[in-house]
């Protein structure tokens, strides 16, 4: 597939803004609220900031829509599409982190079962958005539970990762609690996503040329496409790098959104450093946006048999 | 319940681009709209097309066949493009069995392409909109038009008569007979799409010539004696068969 970069900034900027949500009702559930005597401020900045992620997710979303003006009819068809149903997800979860946030402003005592609905948002979120890939079963790669794992854990990684950071700069006390918990999900995710580069790995497409057109031979070549100047065939399903640039891409995702990240965690956290933690984030956000570039890039598709010579 | 379609005989077909053309100037002059033709004559040109006719060879030099096979929306009894629609702009006609886009829902989020595993459809960089085969809905149906026309514009337009339209679930019609008596087959069935379009396969068309075949035992030059006897000319093959 050609990756589109709305869909890379989309995936990547909400899962951080879910998972920095659900660490700060990690910390409200722990009481952190009668902690400290500014405690609601942090959790009210934090908010604030997860709400920008989202936010700026939901303005890529955009970017991909020949008909943006049309979006609200996306909501539509919630029964059977998981895109149409990540097109509620989404909103509903910005809405209640919104409400959460703002019973923070107002000190209310609401704040909890409000967080506790927003988490379940925020879970149901990473269903979502992991499903509207791992639901197309002609891509195999994404055909995979895998899939699922994946979001969660680098959408948790990247949200607790930018907590610590902001617990270094305006709740020191939960700092390490929220950096151990970084470094958990971050290796976690490591763990899942070389799992998940294996399997993709073994993988047998399914449908091969012989089935693509029905001739039961062992040497069917295409000889021309059927047209010189490139179409949509070409353009949406087809990334045009070379398997040495992919390979490249894999490395720099393993690297800059797992072990980087996990090393510049440990030294900060050992250094007591805002200034490395942040690091750590954007080190971790960007080694993200490399890996869910890979993610779109790798998946091949069944329609790619009919696109294989042009003349 | 009526499932129109469309059935391809890659035995004839001579790949001559004839429905891709005829399909292109149909669809462009419709009721919806033009097809965008960006770049016609130009170097690379990027129109959107409902048909493409691609080629490709079987078997090894010099035992190869060239395969003509023409490519369009299958309009599948299970369409996986249909559910994944966040809009519901992508449907089913449940009359006809026809998949059709409503260019005025679609949102342009190209979620159904990635959900058909033929590449049936493609984007309209112009309007912004999912397109793809209509199998000529706007022709099929219009009862203004003599019913030897309502066909889809690529069937009337086949030099070959490679193409067959009619209900695929009317067992009398000329498409099911030539699934049911010519190998009739769906593309990729691994994954139960269920195509409504089915392909006919190539098949070996051969003769076998006897050496005696060739020269007529009652030649009546030979009876008449202006032609040499051939020596040790006796009864052919016919002459027992009949």
């Amino acid at each position: 597939m050609n990756p589109a970069f709305s869909v890379v900034f989309l995936t990547t900027l909400i899962g951080a803004g879910q998972g920095l949500f659900l660490a700060l009702f990690g910390a409200e559930l722990a009481g952190y609220v009668y902690s400290a005597p500014d405690a609601r401020g942090f959790l009210l900045i934090g908010g604030a900031v997860a709400l920008l992620f989202t936010a700026g997710g939901l303005l890529a979303s955009f970017f991909h829509l020949g008909r943006p003006e049309r979006a609200w009819r996306s909501a539509a068809m919630w029964r059977t599409s998981w895109l149409s149903r990540e097109v509620i997800a989404l909103p509903v979860f910005m809405g209640l982190l919104f409400l959460w946030t703002a019973g923070h402003a107002a000190a209310g005592d609401w704040t909890l079962p409000l967080g506790l609905l927003a988490a379940l948002a925020a879970l149901a979120l990473f269903l979502c958005t992991a499903m509207v890939y791992a639901s197309v079963r002609f891509l195999q790669e994404w055909a995979s539970t895998f899939t699922l794992v994946n979001y969660t854990l680098l959408g948790l990684a990247s949200g607790f990762t930018l907590a610590t950071a902001l617990a270094a700069w305006g709740a020191p006390m939960l700092v390490d609690a929220y950096g151990v918990f970084a470094l958990v999900f971050t290796l976690a995710g490591l763990v899942s996503r070389s799992l998940s580069l294996a399997r993709n790995a073994r993988l047998k497409p399914r449908s091969t040329v012989q089935t693509a057109i029905g001739i039961r031979h062992p040497k069917v070549t295409q000889v021309a496409m059927g047209f010189m100047g490139g179409s949509f065939n070409t353009r949406e399903f087809f990334h045009g790098r070379t398997p040495g640039a992919l390979h490249q891409v894999k490395w720099l995702f393993l690297l800059g959104a797992f072990v980087l990240p996990a090393a510049l965690l440990v030294l900060g956290l050992y250094a007591a450093s805002g200034t490395l933690l942040a690091l750590a984030f954007a080190v971790q956000y960007a080694g993200l946006l490399a890996e869910r570039w890979f993610f779109l890039a790798q998946a091949n598709h069944p329609q790619n048999l009919y696109y294989q010579a042009v003349a | 319940m009526t499932q129109l379609a469309l059935v391809i005989d890659l035995n004839v077909c001579v790949g001559c681009h004839a429905c891709v053309t005829s399909c292109k100037q149909w669809n462009t002059s419709g009721s919806a709209g033009p097809l965008v033709d960006d770049a016609p004559y130009g170097k690379d040109p990027r129109g959107t097309f409902f048909n493409r006719v691609q080629t490709f060879e079987v078997g090894e030099y010099p035992n190869t066949q060239t395969v003509h096979f023409p490519k369009s929306c299958l309009h599948c009894e299970d369409p996986p493009c249909v559910p994944v629609c966040p809009t519901g702009a992508s449907y089913k006609r449940k009359e006809d069995g026809i998949v059709l886009v409503d260019y005025d829902k679609c949102i342009g989020c190209k979620y159904c392409s990635w959900a058909c595993p033929y590449g049936a459809r493609e984007f309209d960089e112009d309007r912004k909109v999912m397109t793809k085969c209509t199998l000529c809905v706007d022709r099929v149906t219009d009862k203004a038009l003599p019913e030897s026309e309502r066909k889809p514009a690529c069937v009337l337009a086949c030099p070959a008569n490679a193409r067959l339209f009619g209900d695929v679930h009317d067992p009398e019609s000329v498409v099911s007979t030539a699934i049911r008596e010519r190998g009739g087959y769906a593309l990729m069935p691994e994954w139960n799409t269920r195509p409504a379009n089915h392909y006919l396969p190539r098949h070996r068309t051969g003769m076998t010539i006897h050496a005696e075949d060739l020269v007529r035992v009652d030649n009546p030059l030979k009876i008449d004696g202006k032609q040499p006897e051939l020596p040790q000319q006796g009864a052919g093959r016919e002459d027992y068969a009949t």
